[in-house]
């Protein structure tokens, strides 16, 4: 397991009690009283560091090298995925996927970014940073679940779409802003979740819903923070306080009406209990896909149209 | 982490107005030009092409009828919700930007005519913090398209925006989604838009409205693209091809119908308006 920097005192007061319960064992003393007194400890300082997470904290959870990926939730979960591939017009994006899926007995069109669980798997996928052909298969998805009334649920964990020359040539800004477009006609429910990062045109390429919902250590910006950093302060070590201006939390996206739901996360963050995560991912997307279901597609539409509308801030 | 303010290549601002001087060096091929000619050439290099980089005000005396444009909505104003603060504040950007060119934002959107036309007409300002897009810009954009929608007038936006505006954090991501549903219902309703790219239109303005138009012109030489020319060097650790996300590129690999010279805009649109 990664130990965060703020959390190597957590870290240290676990392997003390691991200490504790070997020693228990292997000369058979009775140290359950301090272990239950060191737990105890324990539990209170990780609620302590974790009731007042800051931005940069935060950031540093929803990058957990160990934190849930989409293949974890397709597992954990989605009784099916019959994944489809291919954008029909010029390849597979590895870092943008997407298919038919089962959660609970609701039959739904699932796309999702996925940036893979270890270091093969994230030069494989790319770190999650599509390319303009992810984007276009998952229109491509995203209009087939259209036309057999299936919702739509995505997934975004993304650093962002991805920076290359390629991805230029292909219209990555056309093909974002093509979604964006398409995205708000779509007749069936939309739902996204922000699992991890929500990095800015590659999470929001894919992140018009009715219902936005967001992990509670995920966190959803207009730039990285290092990238803002680099531009506004003209350094990137400036990062953890561009992570401070930027509101980039669950917690203040909320404040402002982006997001529409915080889903929990386990103490400690998802990591620490991807199944626990997993099944509030699951409740709340069912409990949001059930008030949309039973929405017209016209109500559907105009639901999405208006929620944007309203976003923006200025006086008149 | 892919939007940018501002790239290499991009002058970070307009260091002095085209027409403060009586000669201007040319950035392009450092010839030295008058300045009466440049205005009598749409600020355009006479010796080697390079579109000089121009305000609203002279967009709008370029491409419209004289005295044509009514602008609407100019009474937006930018608030600084997030009390952001870099090593400025964003408050004091503001106003700064406000003072320095006398716009209340980065775009102006209005009423007019093009040779008698009628249209709604919006051109951003780069002068304006970068032309970058928060919630006035956005804001702006959604009614201007809803007028033209509701009046079946066509629909021109002039992009110039290093794209959008970190400062309003997410409430400028945002702005994608709103005028990108609102262009969607506007072409669902037989709407014409046509998306006008200077130097530069590029990331969160570039992927919304300005890739979103029936017809897009690009000015020539003019930096086009999502990701910051820096940024794509800095992943993949390579020089970027001569001419890359330059006008040129983008109509070579089908984002753009034509690049115009400023000269010929006009006569471009009124062409086109004519069509229909």
């Amino acid at each position: 397991m990664n130990v965060l920097e703020f959390e190597s005192h957590l870290h240290e007061m676990e392997e003390n009690i691991e200490k504790f319960r070997i020693m228990s064992e292997k000369d058979n003393i009775d140290l359950n009283k301090q272990i239950l007194d060191l737990e105890k400890r324990l539990k209170t300082e990780k609620e302590a560091v974790y009731s007042k997470l800051t931005p940069w904290q935060t950031v540093q959870i929803a990058r957990h090298a160990q934190r849930p990926v989409l293949e974890d939730y397709i597992n954990l979960i989605f009784t099916d995925f019959i994944e489809l591939h291919g954008d029909r017009r010029f390849s597979d994006d590895r870092a943008l996927i997407g298919g038919f899926a089962t959660l609970g007995d609701q039959k739904l069109m699932l796309i999702g970014h996925n940036r893979g669980n270890n270091v093969t798997e994230n030069i494989e996928r790319n770190f999650g940073m599509a390319l303009p052909d992810g984007y276009r298969k998952a229109l491509r998805l995203m209009e087939l679940a259209e036309r057999f009334g299936l919702p739509i649920v995505t997934f975004i964990d993304t650093p962002g779409a991805y920076p290359g020359i390629h991805a230029e040539e292909r219209g990555q800004a056309e093909a974002i802003a093509r979604n964006l477009c398409e995205m708000a006609k779509l007749k069936v429910p939309i739902v996204c979740i922000v699992t991890g990062e929500g990095g800015s045109g590659g999470a929001l390429g894919i992140g018009v819903g009715n219902v936005i919902l967001m992990l509670k250590h995920s966190i959803y910006s207009v730039i990285s923070p290092e990238g803002c950093a680099s531009i506004l302060w003209r350094d990137g070590a400036f990062a953890e306080q561009a992570a401070e201006s930027m509101k980039i939390t669950a917690q203040s996206l909320k404040k402002l009406g982006v997001v529409d739901e915080i889903v929990s996360e386990p103490l400690g963050g998802a990591h620490t209990n991807p199944v626990a995560t997993a099944k509030s991912v699951r409740s709340a997307i069912l409990k949001h896909l059930r008030k949309l279901n039973a929405m017209k597609a016209d109500g559907l539409i105009e639901n999405r149209f208006e929620k944007y509308a309203h976003l923006g801030v200025f006086t008149s | 982490m892919w939007f940018k303010r501002s790239q290499p290549g991009i002058k970070p601002q307009i260091k002095k107005s085209v027409s403060d001087g009586i000669w201007i060096k040319c950035d392009q091929c450092n010839e030295i030009v008058y300045c009466k000619q440049l205005e009598e050439y749409a600020w355009i290099c006479t010796q080697c092409n390079f579109h000089f980089r121009i305000d609203s005000h002279k967009y709008i005396q370029l491409f419209l009828d004289e005295n044509s444009f009514q602008e609407m909505d100019a009474h937006l104003k930018s608030i600084d919700l997030l009390k952001f603060k870099d090593k400025k504040s964003y408050s004091d950007r503001l106003k700064e930007a406000k003072r320095k060119t006398g716009l209340t934002d980065a775009i102006r959107t209005g009423r007019a005519t093009i040779s008698g036309i009628p249209v709604v007409f919006c051109v951003m300002d780069f002068s304006f913090i970068g032309g970058s897009m928060g919630s006035v810009v956005g804001e702006k954009i959604a009614r201007a398209v809803d007028v033209a929608g509701n009046q079946k007038l066509p629909l021109i936006i002039v992009s110039a925006s290093g794209g959008a505006r970190m400062m309003e954090s997410i409430l400028s991501l945002m702005q994608m989604a709103k005028t990108a549903s609102r262009l969607a219902w506007f072409s669902e309703n037989g709407g014409l838009f046509i998306s006008i790219l200077t130097n530069p239109t590029m990331a969160g303005v570039m992927a919304s409205y300005a890739m979103l138009g029936d017809i897009h012109l690009a000015e020539p030489g003019a930096l086009i693209g999502f990701a910051g020319p820096r940024v794509i060097k800095q992943t993949i650790g390579e020089e970027l091809p001569e001419g890359f996300q330059r006008a040129k590129f983008q109509l070579d690999h089908g984002f753009v119908d034509a690049v115009v010279s400023r000269i010929d805009m006009r006569e471009i649109l009124i062409k086109i308006l004519t069509f229909f």
